[in-house]
């Protein structure tokens, strides 16, 4: 980036300035200068750091490849990132209150939280979904909590995201059901579905199937997207929960973009363009603490992503080539200890991951610790991002960090490290071999173990935990408490259901997916018509369970 | 010659978050305690079946995804069904005061809840282990 004879005559200055320091550095304010990610940062970084990155190839301009500095050229200054936050408690009539609410009050899409049962493919009155049901996220069992669920809410005019994985497939024909019923045809429904299993097996563990029966029901939703429904992002390829499994964030990068790699080239054997499917591939990246380590990783991600898409995937349309992703700040980061202060700790991870670039932000909310978000609480982190966008100055320019010697030091360090892990995945076989020997997984937990190990002896302090401690501390923030006739609430609802719908429409329709699923048919294409006919979730992946088998994970540690 | 503790950790119902439990696994062996996992997905009846079925001294549960109410007592009465009361069911997770409070009051014998350290759960293991020896002793 910088002229040598320039970056010689800073080196040598450097080192005149290291002598003078040198004085001073018997005082350590710290035991160890090292990022959330344990990696050690200089103490000062001069142009002589990023001599050798040539800026045209590496850093260049927004919109234009390699993208370090943003997927679109004007950014921000067109339309700020999306402000999604991720919700969902208890009965669908009480989340449709809580979207409605965020609506409200200023939130631009919405993003759908489901409950353990949802997300495992169980029905509310199944044996194993006893105690979860509304717990973690709304409880979801048929069309007819979906249609209560966006109750006042058209999807034409709302993009929404949904976590699900396993199960994926039945909750996005569940909302085209819901679009169709609104009357609005499917090429102009917008929204993601996280639908990325990959992670399930290294990180968040909510799996059904195997992987490769998996990876089948995602190409066949790719498939079906690319000529019915061109506006939905088709995955949401996910670094955030292998991120709260204790990862670092190399590892985060790396692992993330080896899942995207695995999909594209399952997508590829399957007989699919490229170019048709890759512009609806999104991702999905923690934000946590680390301020530079996070926007490093970001703008990392882009250039890797590009280059790959263009040398190695040969995508000719410059739209494969964009790495668009939704951020969310980091759980794992947030104390019960003093909850407030996790107000803070949210607001500058959400920071980082707009100067980042990212496209779309959930911020958490500061009592998530204790329990899901109280209306106060998640009415703050919605503020935060307001605040962001409209009173800091940070999106009134594009990539405001780039040419900082830090930041581009630490992106070219990022991008390395990255490296070394995605030739380090292929050369045991690639991402799903790697699951099979627990190497991903044990990177991360090892990973983990070094964190919590950093803690406890204090190289590491999170406040009010390990330092600046309060005894007896009271909580004085409202509590929210899933009210226990959920459960029944919803266990009725689903019988109801079933009694009283066409049960031989039912019956087709789920055999009609069983053949398709034995043979070559679309999956989605199949499930759609189980959804029309309110088969409930359970039941589709009951059908789905002895032809695709269950997974059963190794219990290593 | 003193014999090794023997845990068993357990995740039950459908919760898959299984960082908490992992860091405490390795902490137990770096501590010197024999300790089987039983992976993710037990039933109550699972773990209280590995955990006489592998003679250990304390059942270890990890629960963040708000059903402890239900599988903490399930797995509590399980035990007692069993004959297997003297074995120590101890856990972590997200579980509010109040709930912790009745727990306890069930037999669950110590909770752990966000920012433990694994010191603490070793010492606690270790204490409780010894006190329950000792309780054998005089009985």
């Amino acid at each position: 980036m910088f002229d040598k004879k320039f970056t010689d005559e800073v080196k040598n200055r450097k080192q005149k300035w290291d002598g003078d320091a040198e004085k001073f550095r018997g005082k350590k304010s710290r035991p160890r200068f090292i990022t959330v990610s344990g990696e050690d940062i200089d103490e000062l970084y001069t142009p002589a750091d990023v001599n050798g990155n040539e800026f045209f190839e590496k850093v260049g301009f927004p919109g234009e490849y390699p993208y370090t500095r943003g997927v679109h050229h004007t950014m921000y200054r067109s339309r700020l990132w999306t402000m999604r936050q991720f919700s969902g408690m208890g009965t669908p009539k009480q989340t449709n209150e809580r979207y409605h609410y965020l609506l409200k009050n200023g939130q631009t899409g919405l993003s759908v939280a489901f409950d353990l049962p949802t997300l495992m493919g169980y029905d509310s009155d199944h044996p194993r979904s006893l105690g979860e049901v509304g717990k973690c996220g709304v409880a979801v069992d048929s069309l007819a909590d979906m249609e209560i669920l966006f109750d006042g809410i058209n999807p034409r005019d709302v993009s929404t995201s949904m976590t699900i994985n396993a199960p994926a497939s039945i909750l996005l024909a569940m909302y085209l059901a819901v679009a169709e019923k609104n009357n609005v045809p499917f090429d102009q429904v917008r929204g993601t579905l996280q639908n990325d299993i990959l992670k399930e097996y290294i990180a968040q563990k909510e799996w059904v199937f195997p992987p490769e029966p998996s990876i089948r029901l995602i190409t066949d939703l790719m498939a079906f997207c690319t000529d019915h429904v061109p506006q939905w992002n088709t995955i949401s390829i996910s670094g955030y929960h292998i991120r709260e499994a204790g990862s670092t964030a190399a590892q985060e990068l790396a692992f993330t973009l080896a899942d995207g790699f695995t999909y594209i080239e399952a997508a590829i054997k399957d007989g699919q363009d490229v170019d048709a499917f890759a512009p609806r591939l999104s991702f999905f990246f923690n934000a946590h603490q680390d301020f530079f380590e996070e926007i490093a990783k970001y703008r990392a991600a882009r250039r890797i992503y590009a280059r790959r898409m263009k040398e190695k995937y040969k995508a000719k349309k410059e739209r494969s080539w964009l790495l668009r992703f939704h951020t969310q700040t980091a759980g794992c980061s947030l104390t019960a200890q003093q909850p407030e202060n996790n107000l803070v700790r949210t607001a500058f991870e959400a920071l980082s991951g707009v100067l980042g670039g990212t496209q779309s932000l959930h911020t958490n909310s500061m009592d998530e610790t204790l329990a899901l978000p109280s209306a106060k609480a998640a009415l703050l982190a919605l503020r935060t991002q307001q605040i962001i966008a409209c009173e800091t100055g940070v999106a009134n320019t594009i990539d405001p960090l780039a040419g900082s010697y830090f930041v581009e030091a630490l992106t070219d360090k990022m991008e390395a490290d990255a490296e070394k892990y995605l030739d380090e995945i292929d050369r045991r076989g690639g991402v799903v071999k790697c699951i099979e020997e627990g190497y991903l997984q044990r990177e991360i937990a090892n990973a983990a173990y070094r964190y919590q190990q950093e803690i406890e002896r204090k190289e590491r302090i999170i406040v009010g935990v390990n330092d600046y401690v309060m005894e007896n501390e009271e909580i004085e923030i409202p509590i929210l408490k899933i009210d226990e006739s959920t459960e029944s609430q919803q266990a009725a609802a689903v019988k109801n259901i079933r009694d009283n719908r066409d049960n031989d429409k039912v019956k087709r329709t789920l055999e009609d997916l069983m053949v398709a699923a034995k043979g070559n048919g679309n999956t989605l294409k199949a499930i759609l018509d189980c959804v029309r006919v309110y088969a409930t979730e359970g039941e589709i992946i009951d059908a789905l369970r002895p032809i695709f088998g269950e997974y059963i994970e190794p219990p290593i540690i | 010659m003193s014999e090794k503790i023997r845990v068993l950790l357990a995740k039950p119902g459908l919760d898959g978050h299984d960082r908490g439990i992992k860091v405490i696994a390795s902490a137990f062996r770096d501590a010197g305690f024999e300790v089987i996992y039983t992976g993710l997905r037990q039933t109550p009846e699972m773990i209280v079946n590995a955990a006489i079925q592998e003679d250990v001294d304390v059942v270890g549960v990890s629960i963040l995804s708000g059903a402890h109410m239900t599988l903490f007592p399930a797995i509590k009465k399980l035990l007692t069904e069993n004959k297997a009361d003297n074995i120590i069911l101890f856990g972590g997770g997200i579980i509010p005061d109040e709930d912790i409070k009745a727990l306890e009051k069930m037999g669950i014998d110590k909770l752990f809840t966000p920012g433990a350290t694994t010191e603490e759960t070793v010492n606690y293991v270790r204490q409780a282990v010894a006190g329950r020896k000792d309780d054998e002793k005089i009985m």
